[in-house]
């Protein structure tokens, strides 16, 4: 990242660095409701599966968001 | 070049091999989300099996047995069977002249075997207080 004005590649670092985080948040919500809507199946329940299924492909889509955002901001940082 | 090296100075072998293990190491942040991206679709085809193994998992049929005879049972009195393998302990209560109801004998808790309380007209689990509905087995 070498040439690039110091302020913008520091801008691109926090923007990046507060992508991660809530992509980890997104993540740990996301491993919480597989165990929650498994052990709510086996428990002979599946009424919560399919609102599960959906909740969880709207945390993976947020996450995807959430990583196009970081591939496009670590590439513009490192443009002149 | 010098044929002698300081003991200070790094070791030749280290200015000639151009492989560092640290940048071999070292994961970009771009590289890092994409596995966590990653660990997230893992989660989301996780729900999506447990979804498919709801709607398409065949539940088996067992053939249907004799537990007792009509009136074996007094009202208010209890059989215990096994039912449908010699594993799955059932009870059965003859709730007034006319009906019968029959539940698996494990609580929902922690599979503790419940009894039929005729005074409380309720099932009871002796482990950790649970109640169940004679009528329905609700909690």
């Amino acid at each position: 990242m070498a040439n690039l004005e110091p302020s913008k590649q520091r801008r691109g670092l926090v923007a990046i660095d507060g992508a991660m985080a809530l992509i980890v948040i997104l993540l740990i919500v996301q491993i919480w409701l597989l165990s929650a809507t498994l052990e709510t199946y086996l428990a002979g329940h599946s009424g919560a599966v399919l609102p599960a299924m959906i909740f969880s492909g709207l945390l993976f889509s947020a996450v995807l968001t959430l990583n196009s955002f970081v591939s496009r901001v670590d590439k513009s940082s490192r443009r002149p | 070049m010098s044929l002698f090296r300081s003991p200070n100075e790094e070791p030749l072998w280290k200015d000639e091999f151009s492989v560092f293990t640290s940048d071999e190491r070292y994961v970009t942040r771009r590289q890092f989300t994409k596995f966590l991206t990653l660990a997230s679709l893992g989660m989301f085809v996780g729900n999506l099996w447990i979804l498919l193994k709801s709607r398409f998992a065949k539940t088996p049929a067992f053939p249907s047995i004799e537990v007792a005879e009509l009136n074996e049972i007094p009202v208010r009195g209890v059989k215990l069977f096994n039912y449908p393998t010699p594993q799955d302990h059932c009870i059965m209560i003859r709730t007034s002249e006319e009906e019968y109801v029959a539940y698996s004998q494990k609580c929902t808790h922690l599979s503790c075997a419940v009894y039929y309380s005729a005074k409380n007209d309720r099932l009871e689990c002796p482990c950790h207080q649970g109640f169940f509905s004679v009528e329905d087995g609700s909690v």
